[in-house]
């Protein structure tokens, strides 16, 4: 790959913002633009999600970006966060534009709260929502009720992944639940949402917005940060797949849209499991983190329940997940603040910093079409 | 606990007659055919039929003698979560007209009790009564009345409804009329579901379909406890089933407590009707 993230930015990660969701994307686009020791007038490309409100145009005007020549969007919800650096890359790669500034802004607590009932539109839905699937955690729990059933899996399975993000986010200072860990107990304890997820299986809904700057590597060189490479980035989308709903293959514990990223990934960079230095996975719910450490080859079929008890994926084990304390600890800013993450990791300037960082896999929604990608120092 | 108090308040019979509070009278009568605006001049001589719940109206600050059946049923609906309540439908036969002077006196008995239904409104059980007005012993017009004690849904009316394309419309007309329909390639005969315009196999754009059996087994489910969903009383159970046929399909599992559904529980198809335009399909165990 020819291209790298220069810079990286976010507002604060709450419950209530207390401002527009475009104030939101300026604040974080301005950030990242600086962070980049870039000037607005130096943006010429803009890629969000399909999903996101705010219009690129609209962006462009707060911050001053008089012109555009790049513009794109990626669709399935959180499945887009790797693809629109994927996107970006592509297009400072092919010359389409020479700086494209990332984004992903939302009140998603204050405002539209994804965990609450929608009705959204699409034949395809029809199919899962009337008849009262109605959540992304009622979506996700249909699978790992089946993943528990052939694998023999539990709740408290399920639960280390909730424990292992929340402590890594109680010394995260930017984190929503800093200083807040939990116990296995806690998590046995928490409510049912959607049998078989609890409350602590479910990410939290964020108010905030994060934005990243994607350039060349050639010119991301000559500017005062150590360029991030993007060494691959992919997109996935595996045959009969829906979106949140791909029910209907022949088996349901595994997530092949992502198995197809992964494999992209290692072919592109010449990077393997065994080479990176951390992993964040994108953890809305906990099962599907289970089956991405399967399906990326980092474990076989059912034994990721092993990874995570066996102390391999703590801060201090052999392969860390998470350090920032994923979107169970730190914030659903739908994947993109696991992209942050991984910068500074490799930057060398993360709350919870692994030493020598060299690479880092960062993953996307899951579940829906998807995309990842392999960074580099 | 619902089925039970209603056979034991079904059982019960015809309640104690509840007199009228005055006799059958002109000045009510010209109140009532005023307010109606009908000046049928028979009226001078005769109590319109339809007035015959009037007589025995408790008044404004009446209450429910004890044994009302009605009052009885609507408690134990009101206990069990069902709080709301809208009049569906009512019948009323008139055996001869009442003169003034006449006084009439009503009982009522529980007819029956239906549920639980899922409406539009949400969840709820249908309570018919039946009413009898009496001079004497000559029972002089009937009634019966129905209404929903209903669970509210949080916002009434707002099921969440499918976008329909000419692609699954089949679908939707066979639930409605008691099918459940799986696409069938017009060419070479692949069962899909769900359903769309082009066989995947062999790329033919002839599809019609096939009623299922209606049967199968839990593949996979899930128990919704959380946030409430309009229409729908938590905890319930949505179930992806195998069908016999061969092909998966999601609908909510009725009538079975969550703690007993398990994958590879047997099910059979049945249907729900939501209101004119939209039937669903739910499983029930086999």
């Amino acid at each position: 790959m020819t291209a790298a993230i220069a810079g990286i930015g976010a507002t604060e990660f709450s419950k209530d913002s207390g401002r527009s969701e475009l104030a939101l994307a300026a604040h974080a686009g301005l950030a990242a633009i600086t962070d980049a020791g870039l000037r607005p007038s130096d943006v010429d490309g803009m890629v969000t999600f399909t999903m996101d409100a705010n219009a690129e145009t609209a962006l462009a005007r707060e911050l001053g970006v008089p012109e555009l020549t790049f513009f794109g969007r990626v669709p399935y919800g959180g499945g887009a966060a790797c693809a629109v650096v994927a996107h970006a890359a592509m297009a400072v790669a092919t010359g389409a534009a020479s700086t494209v500034l990332c984004y992903r802004a939302f009140n998603e607590r204050s405002g539209r709260r994804f965990g609450q009932v929608h009705t959204p539109d699409g034949v395809d839905n029809g199919w899962h929502y009337p008849m009262g699937l109605v959540t992304p955690a009622a979506s996700v729990a249909m699978f790992a009720r089946r993943y528990q059933h052939e694998y023999d899996v539990t709740s408290e399975d399920f639960g280390r992944v909730a424990v292992l993000d929340r402590r890594a986010a109680a010394t995260n200072p930017n984190a929503w639940f800093h200083g807040r860990p939990i116990t296995l107990a806690d998590h046995q304890a928490s409510r049912w949402i959607v049998e078989p997820l609890r409350l602590l299986d479910c990410c939290q809904e964020t108010d905030g917005a994060v934005a990243l700057v994607v350039t060349t590597v050639d010119r991301a060189r000559d500017l005062p940060r150590h360029p991030v490479v993007i060494a691959a980035a992919a997109q996935g989308s595996a045959a009969d797949q829906f979106t949140m709903h791909s029910y209907y293959r022949d088996d349901l514990t595994g997530l092949p849209e992502l198995g197809l990223v992964g494999r992209a990934l290692w072919a592109g960079s010449g990077i393997g499991p065994e080479d990176l230095s951390a992993l964040v996975l994108y953890d809305h719910f906990t099962p599907f983190v289970l089956v991405q450490l399967e399906e990326l080859g980092f474990c076989a079929r059912g034994e990721a329940r092993h990874l995570l008890a066996d102390g391999t994926l703590e801060l201090d084990g052999r392969l860390p997940l998470n350090p920032h304390g994923g979107q169970l600890g730190e914030a659903y800013v739908h994947g993109m603040n696991g992209i942050t993450e991984a910068v500074r990791q490799l930057r060398g300037t993360a709350a919870n910093q692994i030493r020598d960082a060299e690479h880092v896999l960062v993953t996307a929604g899951t579940g829906v079409p998807t995309s990842g990608l392999v960074l580099s120092r | 606990m619902i089925e039970e108090a209603a056979r034991e308040l079904a059982a019960r019979g015809e309640s104690a007659r509840r007199v009228a509070r005055d006799p059958v009278n002109l000045p009510m009568i010209r109140n009532w055919t005023e307010a109606i605006g009908d000046d049928n001049p028979t009226y001078e001589h005769y109590a319109p039929p339809a007035m015959a719940q009037v007589w025995t109206m408790p008044g404004l600050a009446g209450q429910r003698p004890a044994d009302d059946p009605l009052g009885a049923m609507v408690a134990v609906l009101d206990e069990a979560g069902y709080t709301s309540v809208v009049a569906t439908d009512s019948e009323q036969t008139y055996h001869r007209y009442l003169s003034p002077g006449e006084t009439v006196e009503v009982s009522s008995r529980l007819d029956g009790v239906t549920g639980p239904k899922r409406t539009a409104l949400g969840e709820g059980w249908f309570v018919t009564t039946r009413s009898t007005w009496y001079v004497g012993d000559e029972p002089v017009a009937e009634m019966m009345f129905r209404v929903l004690k209903f669970r509210p849904s949080g916002v009434a009316g707002t099921a969440i409804r499918p976008a329909v394309s000419s692609d699954t419309e089949f679908f939707w007309a066979g639930t409605a009329l008691g099918e459940l329909r799986i696409q069938r390639c017009g060419g070479c005969g692949r069962l899909r579901h769900p359903p769309g315009p082009m066989c995947p196999s062999c790329r033919q754009t002839r599809p019609g379909y096939v009623v299922a059996a209606g049967e199968g087994t839990v593949y996979s489910y899930v128990v919704h406890h959380h946030p409430p969903v309009p229409g729908r009383a938590a905890p319930f159970v949505v179930a992806l089933v195998e069908l016999t046929e061969g092909v998966r399909m999601l609908a909510e599992l009725v009538g079975v407590p969550p703690s007993e559904v398990h994958i590879g529980l047997e099910v059979r198809v049945g249907f729900s009707r939501v209101d004119g335009e939209l039937t669903l399909p739910v499983w029930r165990r086999r």
